[in-house]
């Protein structure tokens, strides 16, 4: 399994896409962090730019890395190695290449401009990275059909980057009478982008402006037993993708 | 020559026995041991002068025109149980002293120094230190109350009383008072005509300064940090703010200013930094809004549909997280040549107003109003994207809260 994950790293790290991806991120951080007055103020935008590109690069770059090297797949099983280990191997060398290219992207400039706020961002884009790339593989895995996978990989990031929050605010005020801090917790913790998000946020304790929602939220998730928690199912959202599609590898026919 | 020298000697000698007020020392090397005694023997015009060391005198009633000065900061010890000074005459001037440990009840309101009914008092250069009430003026007029460095025990608001406290006073002033660790710093009730000028009120419990039906009052340069509530200005008339800071007021409840049931108000020069809101307005009426900085707040003004004719002109608002939020379509107040960071209009004859107004509520603050749990999705995409619709053509968001000339660029210092 080493060889082929030094194998797969190899290949993913030398890919003009991967290597763009590093520099536009690099980019975009340094010229936030540079403009931005404080690293605070920084990190909060750079969340949302976190945020927005991790999820979509990484699930779009896993498929199609998937569909682009099916004979290579192919090859590998006609060796005497297990299933598992095989997709195992691609799972993490292409979770570490996504993890490397938005280490080397964001915290480069992180570190140059110091910014102490910085880091629970770059643990959240780490978990995001992880997970994306899992789903990536799942979806690749359940459909055969490399333009409607991607279509569906493109689904799965606007669920989770847009319409999950349209519901979460559709039942935010269709049950408005209700407390709904507590089952609205339980509800993000459904989104791994929403559970990033959250975590960054209540890192800068911006969650004191909330009222008395905030002051829930803040009590709940706020204290370090909650940030354990959240970082408890943010890694849970890290490997859940990839075990469940590394049930229908098992048995796909290829 | 010599008989002119002589005159001169004698009429100086003359004034000064007419002059003459007596200095009655007190202190362990003096003939007089104890305050208590002295304030017996004093008259009129008369000086005690308190050395260094350690005193338990119960409580001191001072009834006489006279000047309290304590040497080397003296303290005075409440023992827990009693009030320390009780000023009930006139013109007195209580300076230099060290109190602690005033009594603490449920039904009395115990002060470091209380003056009932009296005018013309001074108190300054004081330190209170564990008072239940720091400096508590009752009835009081054209007292000066100055230099005073203040602080109770700062557990909750049953264990300790305010700072500086003020009922149905007139023509005071607070003069430079360090106020911390009490219920409210500064506390008026019934008070007009006063003036609060460069105190610092951090840390207390409650608010840093509180307002109940005090007209025709100004707070100038004052300094409030870290209060549990901010400042309340509530039920008042005619009171001037300027040139405060306020900062750091953070948590669930807080703000810098709350201005409730209030009218003909001026707020200028204020800095509002790190608050989770700047300033609420609740019913407030006819209050002028200029040259504020509000920067880094939560939400940097919350006004109510119940407020009604606020100016708010030259103001900077930059790196709120909410600029304006309000609670219902209906605005009756004036928006303009304000800065805000977020307005990205242009700017074609040059003369650093935008030719494009500006409208500061944005449309998830609208849905946090009426729905506090969807504060939840802060900073997420979709509130981006319904803000940034909102902006392009707007529905929801009242129509008149509107800056028409906004300004291009920061201007105050």
């Amino acid at each position: 399994m080493n060889k082929l994950l030094k194998y797969v790293i190899a290949d993913i790290l030398r890919t003009k896409v991967m290597i763009a991806y590093t520099v536009l991120l690099f980019l975009i951080s340094f010229v936030v962090f540079a403009l931005e007055n404080s690293p605070g103020k920084g990190v909060l935008t750079m969340m949302s730019v976190v945020l927005f590109m991790v999820p979509l690069v990484s699930i779009s770059f896993s498929a199609i890395y998937l569909y682009n090297s099916a004979e290579f797949v192919e090859l590998m099983l006609s060796q005497p190695i297990n299933r598992n280990k095989v997709w195992a191997g691609i799972f993490i060398g292409l979770g570490l290449s996504l993890i490397i290219a938005f280490a080397v992207g964001y915290g480069i400039p992180m570190l140059l401009f110091s910014a102490a706020d910085g880091w629970v961002l770059f643990l959240t884009g780490i978990f995001l990275s992880a997970c994306f790339s899992g789903l990536g593989l799942l979806s690749a895995v359940r459909v055969r059909d490399k333009a409607r996978g991607i279509g569906a990989v493109l689904m799965i990031w606007i669920f989770f980057s847009i319409i999950f929050d349209g519901l979460v605010l559709f039942l935010s005020f269709q049950f408005a009478d209700y407390p709904l801090e507590k089952p609205l917790m339980v509800l993000s913790a459904l989104n791994p982008v929403d559970l990033s998000r959250i975590l960054v946020l209540l890192d800068m304790n911006i969650s004191a402006l909330l009222g008395y929602t905030g002051a829930i939220f803040q009590s709940n998730l706020g204290t370090w037993s909650g940030m354990v928690f959240i970082s408890i199912i943010l890694l849970f959202w890290c490997v859940l993708p990839f075990f469940w599609s590394i049930k229908f590898f098992r048995k796909k026919d290829l | 020559m010599i008989v002119r020298y002589f005159l001169l000697f004698l009429s100086l000698n003359l004034l000064s026995s007419v002059l003459r007020c007596h200095v009655i020392e007190v202190g362990s090397h003096s003939a007089i041991h104890h305050i208590r005694e002295a304030l017996a023997l004093a008259v009129d015009g008369d000086t005690i002068e308190v050395g260094r060391g350690n005193y338990q005198e119960q409580n001191l009633i001072v009834s006489k025109r006279i000047c309290l000065i304590g040497k080397d900061y003296p303290v005075l010890d409440g023992e827990m149980k009693y009030e320390i000074i009780s000023v009930t005459g006139d013109s007195v001037l209580i300076k230099g002293f060290h109190l602690i440990n005033s009594g603490v009840s449920g039904t009395i309101d115990y002060a470091g120094i209380k003056i009932y009914d009296a005018s013309h008092v001074v108190i300054e250069d004081n330190i209170l230190e564990k008072t239940f009430f720091g400096i508590y003026s009752q009835n009081a007029k054209n007292c000066i109350i100055r230099n005073n460095r203040l602080s109770s025990f700062g557990v909750d608001e049953l264990q300790c009383g305010n700072g500086v406290h003020c009922w149905k006073c007139d023509s005071m002033q607070i003069i430079h008072n360090t106020v911390m660790n009490h219920r409210d710093g500064i506390y008026f009730e019934f008070v007009t005509n006063s003036i609060i000028w460069r105190n610092v009120s951090e840390k207390n419990i409650r608010y840093g300064l509180h307002f109940m039906f005090s007209n025709h009052d100004t707070y100038v340069a004052n300094y409030f940090h870290q209060n549990g509530a901010g400042v309340a200005v509530m039920f008042s008339n005619h009171v001037g703010m300027f040139g405060n800071n306020f900062t750091d007021n953070w948590g669930d409840s807080s703000y810098g200013i709350l201005l409730k049931e209030i009218s003909d108000g001026y707020i200028e020069g204020n800095s509002f930094f790190s608050n989770t809101t700047g300033i609420v307005m609740e019913g407030a009426s006819r209050i002028v809004t200029s040259k504020n900085k509000f920067s880094e707040n939560g939400n940097a003004l919350r006004i109510q549909a119940s407020c009604m004719d606020i100016t708010l002109q030259d103001n900077e608002f930059y790196s709120n997280m909410f600029d304006v939020a309000t609670n219902g379509s209906l605005v009756l107040n004036f928006f303009n040549h304000n800065y805000w960071d977020r307005y990205e209009g242009y700017d074609l004859n040059r003369d650093q107003l935008g030719d494009v107004p500006f409208r500061p509520v944005s449309l998830y603050g609208m849905i946090t109003e009426k729905n506090p749990p969807a504060m939840i999705l802060f900073g997420s995409f979709l509130t981006k994207i319904l803000d940034r619709t909102e902006r392009v053509m707007p529905g929801l968001t009242p129509e008149n809260l509107v800056d028409p000339q906004p300004r291009m660029k920061r201007f105050l210092l």
